[in-house]
This record gives C-alpha cells, structure tokens and sequence, in this order.
C-alpha cells in the first residue's frame, strides 16, 4: 500500500513536517534576541521544499491513494505551491513584528496551519477533509490571538474560534448526513452513489446548504462574513495578510472539488445558490468597504468582496471556470499578501493603520508608496497587473457559462472597488502630513520586508504581464475535476 | 431493534439544541458547550448509519473518533482563548467583548 507515489502524494507535507522538526530543535539555540531567525529558517525551508517538490514530487495522472484519502493531481499540486509560497512570503513578514517574530511558537504554528491546507487541497475524503479543515483552523485560531497584551488581538482570536467552530460543527453534521446517505465518505464515489441513488432533491440541497455554512466561513462570502473584518483588524497583521489569502484559497480549493466532483448532478441548483451568494457577496464587501478608515478593516472588506469574484468562477461550472479560479487565487495571493506586507511594514514605523496617517507616504519612502500603487490596481483589477487578467478570465467563464447579468454585476463592483482603493492613494500620493517635513521622517524597510515584498511586487507583475504559463498550469489543474 | 429514524432524529434534536445554544447564549464558555453538543451529535450520527449500513466498512467510526479527538483539540484551544481574554477584559460575556465593530 505505501509505495513511492504514496511518498511522492505527500512529499511537500512531509518536507513541511521536517522543517518544523528543525525549527524545534534549532529554536532553543538561538539566544532571546536572534530568534527571529527562525524566520529565516522557515521561509528558507519552505522555499527549498518548493523546489524539491517541483523537481521530484510532480503529478503525473490523476491518482488516489493512502486508501483513497489523497487525491494527487494537479489541482491539489497547484495549491500546495501556492500555499508554500504564502507561508514563506508570511514568515518573512512575521520576522519583524516586534511582539511576533521572536517566538518560535508561531512559525511553528504557521506550518501546521499551512500542512492542513495542503492536505485541503488534496484530500478526496470527507474524513480527510474534516480533519485537515480542523488541522488548518485550529493553530490560525491560536495566531490569530497570539498577542496576548494587546486586547484587539485576544478579541480577534475569540471571535475566530467562536465563528469557526460553530461553522465547522454545521458543516461536520452535512457530512455526517452525506455519509450516512450515500454510504460513503468518499468525494470520488458520492458521486455515483449520489447520481443513482432514490436522493431528492431538498435532501442534497439540505445537505449543499450545511456544507456551505462550513465552507462559506472558510472563504468568508456573506452571510458568513461577520468574522472577517474583526479578526483581520485584531489579529497580527502578518497573520491577517495569511488569513485572508492562503485559507481563503484553500477554502475555495475544497470548494471547486467537493462540489465539482461530487454534486455535478445537482449542478443547476447549486450554481443558482452559488450566483446569489456572489452577487450579495461582491455588493455588501464593496459597499461597506467605501466608509472604512482603517487599512485593515478595508483589506477585509475588499477581501469579501474578491471571494464573491471568484465565486463567479465557481458558478460557471467549466473547465474554464475552475482555471479562472485557481488563477483568480494564485494573482490575489500575491497582490492580498503584498497589501498586507505593505501595510504592516508602515504600521511597525508609524505605529498606526488609519487611513489619514499615510498621508506623504510617497515622500517618506517612495519605493514602498510604488509597491502599495502596484497591489492596490490589482487589487482594483486594473492592468498591467495580475489582478485585472484574473478578473478577465473569471469574468469570461461567467458570460461563457450564460451568466451575464452576474457579470454585469461583477464589473459594477469592480467600479465600486476602485473607489476606495484609490482613496487609499490619494491620501499616500497627493496628501502631505500635516506641518512636518516628509524627508525627516523616513518609513525605512528592514532586509525580510524589502525581500519579502519585492519578490511579491514583482509577482504581481509577471502574473499581469506574461500570465500564458500561469494560466495554462491553471488550466491543467482544472482538467483533473472534469 | 430501534429504527434507525430514532437515532437520527435524537441527533438532530441534539444538533438543534446545540446550534440554538450557540446562538442565544452569551457567556463564551456556555456557547463552547453548545458546540460540542453539535459535534456529540454528529457522533451520533455517524455511529448510527454505520450500524444501519455497511458494517464491515469502518469510515463511520473511524470518522466519529477522528471528530471527538478534534472536538478535545478545539475545546483545549478555545477554553485558552477565553482565558486570554478573561485575563484582558474581565469577563466572559460574548455580546461584552466588542472592541471592534464594523
């Protein structure tokens, strides 16, 4: 049973096992004042465990193994390497936040958030997927409430636990019901089972309803969005950039599959469902991000808004959705993570993360105001950069699976959306601090920020620019649910 | 033998408490108990149709005690987390820990 495709399935999981085991030992080395360079460590590790993957650990055909627990193809491939450069892009970030970066704990922490989303990504089991669910959620919830002196962040950890595991609880009784009427736990199978069996309809819709409380938590579309903003706000900053970008992918990544691969019967009803969730989700982020004055709450906001974008992705039901998809999600983790990075980068200088006190940013240090220009287009959807090309394909899966009014909507939203991004630039840009020379108060980068978010700006542009190789890796995912 | 429609209907009055629990109690560790009743009655769920099902398949309770040993997990967690913010706040009452909003 356990032979070297089983070892090659899980290698990336594996390697991640094996650099939290190193930063174990190497930590307790290290005196007070150097552990930070558990950072180091960890976005090393992450990286070479990229590599390694990438030469040796490739999918070939779509195969199930572990006694059908992993599903190893493309699509979960995908995902994982875009959650190992998350998590390294996170704890290069994590290293300079003052009351964060020392603690070994939480690099610890970040890669057994990060196993249970590669395992996300790849589990083709409803058993699997609870647990690897749980495996993500619980050390997030843990981080998200990491800085034990500040009360916003005990708060944003409370709330978190309290929303994801009420959530989780729903979605574990949809899977109990799953079971016990098909009789299987497994993805693949449900969907034969579910194809002949005597199911109607209001019990698979019963059962589609109390999986999307669960997940719709994980991607944070309304109505289960109420935790976003608080938690994102809270929590430390580097973990609120994680939170929003990497789980959010591997809620949508659990997404695509599940109901993809196991409800394709059920189709013209749930992607009705999916439609309206989209629509509400893209107006409701769009509008109350616009009052916003804290950078954070309006990341969260703008980063409800961007799952309902990509859920118009998952409405079309094509092949060309699901690559529009795995796209949308691998330009938004590079563009999201850049904002945040930025963001955080400003608030350890000014010490504040209102709107009004990045005024003359581009005088105090014009390379990051150039940075946050780049995420924050993408993130309006404007080209050259990543976030516009996504926007396109997800916007073309809609109008190619006849959903034009939901795309109508998208590009409404999207109008909306450049709103308040460039109201953040116009503060940074055109605003200058109030009776002070900008020059005397530089806003200087330290090693891991400037490494950390120059390889996410230039990400962000090459994924805008040469975006065919993006693309057609995003397609092949996508063929291994069809 | 019992019908298996007792059992399910026992979990989902179960489930029903809970999820009603969770919702309308204020103090953090009374809704934490309300989560708990709804994983019991998953469990409840799960040992169920594996009984009434397929008995040589063992997905159902290998599944039902994968979901307690996370249900002890998330407690352990979330009993801290209600500490850490007992410590800052004084209180457990969830509608009283309201720093942030919109």
């Amino acid at each position: 049973m356990f032979n070297s495709t089983t070892f090659l399935a899980i290698l990336p999981e594996i390697l991640i096992l094996v650099v939290a085991m190193l930063i174990l030992v190497a930590e307790p080395f290290w005196k007070a004042e150097q552990r930070r360079n558990v950072g180091w460590l960890t976005a090393g590790g992450l990286f070479a465990v990229m590599i390694i993957s990438l030469l040796f650990g490739r999918p070939g055909d779509p195969i199930t193994v572990l006694g059908g627990m992993v599903r190893f193809d493309w699509l979960g491939f995908f995902f994982k390497m875009l959650f190992l450069f998350a998590g390294a892009a996170t704890s290069l970030l994590l290293m300079d936040n003052d009351r964060v970066g020392h603690r070994g704990e939480a690099y610890l922490l970040l890669l057994a958030s990060l196993l249970g989303m590669d395992l996300m990504a790849a589990s083709a089991d409803l058993v699997m997927l609870y647990l690897a669910i749980e495996t993500t959620s619980i050390p997030l919830y843990i981080l998200s409430g990491f800085m034990l002196a500040d009360e916003h962040s005990t708060e944003a950890g409370f709330k978190y636990l309290l929303f994801g595991a009420m959530s989780s609880a729903v979605m574990l009784y949809g899977f109990s019901l799953l079971f016990g009427f098909a009789g299987t736990t497994n993805i693949y199978e449900l969907k034969t089972v579910l194809a002949a069996g005597p199911n109607t309809l209001v019990m698979v819709l019963g059962i589609i309803f109390l999986l999307l409380v669960g997940l719709g938590f994980k991607v944070s579309v309304v109505p289960f969005h109420f935790w976003a903003p608080d938690v994102y706000q809270g929590a430390p900053t580097p973990v609120a950039g994680f939170l929003s970008t990497a789980s959010k992918a591997a809620g949508f990544a659990v997404l695509t599959r599940l109901f993809f691969v196991a409800f394709p019967g059920f189709s013209q009803s749930w992607t009705l469902i999916f439609a309206v969730i989209a629509t509400v989700t893209m107006t409701v982020g769009n509008l109350l991000a616009l009052p916003q004055t804290n950078v954070k709450r309006l990341l969260a906001y703008s980063s409800i808004a961007h799952a309902g974008y990509v859920m118009i992705g998952v409405v079309s039901f094509s092949v060309l959705g699901a690559a529009s998809v795995v796209f949308y999600l691998a330009a938004y983790i590079v563009t999201n993570l850049l904002a945040f990075g930025i963001v955080m980068a400003v608030s350890r200088i000014i010490g504040s993360d209102d709107v009004k006190d990045y005024s003359g940013l581009s005088r105090r240090n014009p390379g990051l105001a150039l940075m946050m220009l780049a995420a924050f287009l993408s993130l309006a959807g404007m080209p050259p950069f990543g976030g516009f090309v996504a926007k396109v394909f997800v916007f073309a899966a809609g109008v190619q699976a006849g959903y034009v009014w939901l795309v109508i909507v998208g590009i409404l939203n999207s109008i909306i959306g450049v709103y308040y991004y460039l109201n953040v630039m116009k503060y940074v840009y055109l605003f200058r601090m109030p009776n002070e020379d900008e020059e005397k108060h530089p806003v200087p980068l330290t090693r891991p920020y400037t490494i950390a978010l120059v390889i996410l700006a230039l990400g962000v542009i090459l994924v805008g620019t040469l975006f065919a190789p993006w693309f057609s890796w995003s397609d092949m995912a996508a063929m291994n649910l069809f | 033998m019992v019908p298996l429609s007792w059992y399910l209907i026992l979990s989902a009055g179960l489930f029903s408490i809970g999820l009603f629990g969770v919702l309308t109690r204020r103090n953090a560790v009374a809704i934490l108990l309300g989560v708990e009743l709804m994983l019991n009655s998953v469990n409840v769920n799960l040992a169920a149709f594996w009984r009434y099902g397929d008995v040589t398949q063992m997905a159902g309770q290998v599944f039902a005690i994968i979901v307690f040993a996370v249900a002890a997990a998330e407690v352990a967690v979330g009993l801290a987390l209600v500490i850490s913010v007992y410590r800052k706040r004084n209180t457990v009452i969830a509608d009283d820990i309201d720093l942030m909003k919109w």
